[in-house]
């Protein structure tokens, strides 16, 4: 039985047109009431908000909790509680655990696994091809059964283009978006990060942005084609940003996202043979960084996705051409795009629309935020909060951030799941 | 005679050298050019101390070069020749390197196929390092080598034009050489099929021409790199007939030369493809001063470099 | 100048009749046993060698000139990296009377280093020794066979040989390193 007041605190939620200085109460596991002013009642347990933020909790699609089958990187349990810590309380889990998430039995078991240990929630996504191999289709319909709520070959790109229109054809059916992973396997050939003066200078093989652009296209062409819901994962050049934009610009069901280091770093980031600045799509230029930016102001990208990819010392204390690919992004997610709004990049409202309504739209999910009968999902933000970032201290069981040591102005203080407090600064 | 300009903790790349840093290792050098030249060939100046040489891919010359010159100094010089492929079937970078911390190396020089390694492993133990050749990255002593050839035969490093000809993509002797050739005011134009130029390379402020025919007439220095067969999975030209007849080097070809051009070669020398052999062994050909400089130079970094303390 | 940590050891003009003392005796010396050739050690060996060179009635340039770097035993303990010098011998050094020449003889450990790097260039008939100052406090066997002065003093100080070739001036200082 909870029952929290939390008072003197500003309440904002842009999908439900809410910003206001007031109370909200929190029965059980459910929003009670919302307003300037409540009326106490018996058994009200009072929580101050003073010059805090109340949001609705943050929904993230793109996150490997890589369990089952990598535990020593990650696990429900810890993933969950950064996911928490970074004020998230959904999360989407990618498919590319062991074994795959392509059929019900790994759906079920990532969903009973999380019942018990996860602090927030967890909504599985599917594969579209049987182990990620691009060969067959995995069983799409009993996947969406089992509680999937996407499919997606994250990590690999579907390559046989009759494959991936049958895939979107059939999900169509299904009404399930298709998230994409988009680097051409081809031209990418063995790149470890963005081609261009920088890996030219460190002598590594690059990947270049046409790379993400050719596949873009081809899956916008197809979702043309077939009319299924396409969403764009962690958009990375300024290419892309353009087709995207052309896509929507024609009534296509085309989305996308951008991940928090693709609007924070460039290439240079690997100078050093930083493997903590090696991920897929890799870090791109200065022009990419800004297009990602502008994609997200203008609303060509919906919504902001951390592509949260822990991996443990062994896979990055390595050379860089053999560490694998990938960041933790859940507890530096808000902070990152918080400076883009400090920078006046972004508007706050968009920033949050990024990481609450739009991720649930997306999925075709009704948003329901902060209302009253809302399940009470929220978080608290102190926006003026100056805070230092360090691996050393995450709730994860990796330490793969190249933000470690970073300062930060705007940090995430408590975070609700159903009214049930999962994180406290 | 100039007094030391600065502490040089490792040698990883060309462009952590200032032009003083290269002439004062050039003057280092020529003192054990004087050494080479005598009866005994050997100083007692690193007696006591222990250079590995740590190589993870195959060549025989720059351990060969290292070793002379880690004996010639007197230090103990273990070799060790580890292939990729034990590497990768367990043993990683991090475990190989903590296994030598136990033999307390004084310098550790390492040859790699992957580009970095070299710095990612001064992050790893105590050891100077010297980087000898990190994938397609750097290969800072062999363009010391080349550096110093050019200015015994030149006299200058200077004012000259050099071109650099073939997988410029995959060399990493052509990035140490571009960026030390650089640092002393010479113009460098990369030359090759377009698809063996890296993206990004006009970065570096080097020249580039897709036709060797066209520019070699204004070269004072011809560098021919090596074609790497072994690090294409798919030839990025239609086969080795085809390269050479473009940009292989022969007696026609160097009809267009200027008459004081001088030709090198990192080496192995693929005869017949990118050189013709009876280029490779004219006297206009530095290949065997290269070799013979490759000692010195090295003995002066060993020296060098075991010289101070952290 | 501070009075308390610098004392003048010799002016120039006594400098001058020390270089034409140690002159003398050396010619003294090689009436007895043969002539010299006469070999300085890097820095200031080298002008040494030159000024009695002249007093002698030879050329300068013929002396030998060596360098003892590779040749010591304490290189890690510089802090800055080491200048390795010119090492020229402009004669053959088999069977000839090689006569080194320093400034400050201190505890041997150039002259064992000195004595190492010229048998590494031949096999010289005999070797001396000459030096401007022996300070004592000897950490090996080794002596000088011509002095220009001995002198005591305290292990934190100092005897620094300055000539006009290397710093300018023609001068001996003790200098106190605690003061
Ligand atoms: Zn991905």
């Amino acid at each position: 039985m909870t029952q929290i007041l939390i008072h003197n605190v500003r309440i904002i939620d842009p999908a439900n047109g809410l910003d206001l200085l007031g109370e909200l109460r929190i029965k059980d596991s459910k929003i009670e009431a919302i307003g300037e002013k409540l009326d106490k009642l018996p058994g009200d347990e009072a929580f101050d908000g003073k010059g805090r933020v109340l949001l609705p909790g943050f929904v993230d699609l793109h996150v490997h909790l890589r369990e089952p089958g990598f535990e020593h990187k990650e696990d429900i349990q810890s993933g969950t509680m950064a996911a928490a810590a970074g004020g998230f309380t959904t999360v989407c889990c990618m498919a590319n655990t062991h074994p795959v998430n392509d059929e019900a039995a790994v759906t079920h078991y990532i969903l009973e696994q999380s019942r018990s240990k996860a602090a927030v929630k967890v909504w599985p996504i599917g594969a579209i091809t049987v182990g990620l191999k691009g060969e067959r289709l995995a069983n799409i319909g009993e996947l969406q059964e089992a509680g999937c709520v996407a499919i997606s070959d994250d990590g690999m790109t579907v390559m046989d283009s009759q494959l991936m229109r049958l895939a979107m054809d059939y999900a169509k059916g299904f009404d399930l978006p298709v998230i994409t992973h988009s680097v051409d396997a081809n031209l990418c050939h063995g790149g470890t990060m963005n081609e261009g003066e920088v890996s030219c200078q460190m002598g590594l093989k690059g990947i270049p942005r046409e790379a993400e652009d050719i596949i873009v296209a081809r899956d916008i062409l197809l979702s043309r084609l077939t009319g299924c819901r396409l969403h764009v994962a962690h958009v990375s050049t300024a290419g892309a940003v353009e087709l995207i934009r052309q896509a929507k610009a024609q009534g296509l069901p085309v989305t996308g996202e951008a991940a928090p280091h693709h609007f924070t770093l460039t290439d240079e980031a690997c100078q050093e043979y930083d493997t903590n600045a090696k991920m897929c799509p890799p870090l791109r230029t200065c022009t990419d960084r800004e297009a990602v930016i502008q994609g997200l102001a203008d609303g060509t990208l919906d919504c902001i996705a951390t592509d949260h990819a822990p991996h443990a010392i062994v896979d990055k204390e390595v050379e860089f051409d053999q560490a694998a690919f990938g960041i933790l992004g859940l507890e530096t997610a808000f902070a990152l795009g918080y400076r883009l709004v400090l920078d006046e990049r972004l508007s706050l409202e968009k920033f949050i629309l990024a990481l609450t309504a739009k991720p649930l739209e997306v999925l075709g999910k009704t948003y329901s935020g902060l209302k009253p009968g809302a399940p009470a999902d929220l978080c608290l933000v102190d926006l003026d909060a100056q805070w230092v970032y360090r691996t050393a201290q995450s709730s994860s069981k990796s330490r793969n951030s190249p933000f470690d040591g970073w300062q930060f102005v705007g940090r995430v203080v408590h975070t609700w799941v159903e009214g049930r407090q999962v994180y406290a600064v | 005679m100039k007094e030391t300009p600065v502490r040089i903790p490792h040698i990883l790349s060309m462009a952590d050298l200032s032009r003083e840093d290269i002439e004062f290792i050039f003057q280092t050098t020529d003192r054990f050019r004087e050494v080479g030249g005598r009866p005994i060939k050997k100083v007692p100046a690193l007696r006591g101390k222990t250079v590995i040489n740590l190589f993870f891919e195959n060549s025989t010359r720059t351990r060969t070069s290292f070793e002379i010159a880690g004996k010639r100094l007197s230090a103990d010089v273990i070799n060790i020749t580890k292939s990729s492929s034990s590497v990768s079937k367990g043993e990683s970078l991090l475990d190989t390197v903590k296994n030598l911390e136990a033999m307390a190396p004084d310098v550790l020089v390492v040859r790699h196929p992957a580009a970095g390694a070299a710095q990612t492993i001064t992050r790893m133990l105590k050891a100077r390092v010297i980087n000898a050749g990190d994938g397609a990255h750097e290969h800072p002593t062999q363009a010391l080598l080349d550096l110093l050839t050019i200015r015994d035969h030149k006299k200058t490093l200077s004012g000259l034009h050099v071109g650099i000809v073939g997988d410029i993509a995959h060399s990493r002797v052509a990035r140490s050489n571009i960026l030390g050739l650089q640092r002393f005011g010479s113009k460098v134009t990369v030359i090759g099929p377009k698809s063996l130029i890296p993206l990004g390379i006009e970065a570096f402020g080097v020249g580039v021409s897709y036709d060797f025919k066209a520019v070699i007439g204004d070269l004072d220095i011809i560098m021919m790199l090596r074609i790497q067969g072994e690090r294409h999975d798919r030839l990025p030209f239609p086969n080795l007939r085809e390269y050479s007849r473009f940009f292989g080097l022969n007696l026609q070809l160097l009809q267009k030369a200027k008459s004081d051009v001088v030709i090198m070669h990192p080496g192995p020398v693929n005869r017949g493809v990118e050189i013709a052999p009876e280029v490779a062994d004219a006297p206009y050909s530095l290949i065997l001063n290269q070799v013979k400089n490759g000692v010195a130079v090295r003995m002066a970094l060993l020296y060098l470099l075991s010289g101070t303390e952290e | 100048m501070n009075a308390s940590n610098k004392n003048i050891l010799l002016e120039a003009i006594e400098l001058k009749a020390l270089f034409d003392r140690l002159a003398s005796e050396i010619k003294e010396r090689e009436v007895l046993s043969g002539p010299f050739q006469l070999v300085g050690i890097h820095t200031r060996g080298i002008p040494i060698a030159q000024r009695l060179a002249k007093l002698m009635n030879r050329d300068p340039d013929q002396i030998g000139t060596l360098d003892i770097n590779l040749y010591r035993d304490d290189l890690s303990q510089a802090s800055e990296m080491p200048v390795v010098k010119e090492t020229e011998i402009p004669f053959s050094i088999d069977g000839s009377r090689v006569l080194l020449v320093d400034d400050v003889l201190y505890t041997g450990r150039t002259i064992r280093a000195a004595l190492d790097a010229l048998t590494d260039l031949g096999r010289p008939k005999s070797i001396a020794l000459l030096v401007l100052i022996d300070r004592g406090e000897r950490e090996l066997p080794i002596q000088s066979d011509f002095c220009g002065k001995k002198v005591s003093v305290q292990p934190q100080e100092n005897v620094k040989v300055r000539l006009q070739e290397t710093d300018g001036v023609d001068r001996i200082e003790v200098i106190d390193r605690q003061a």
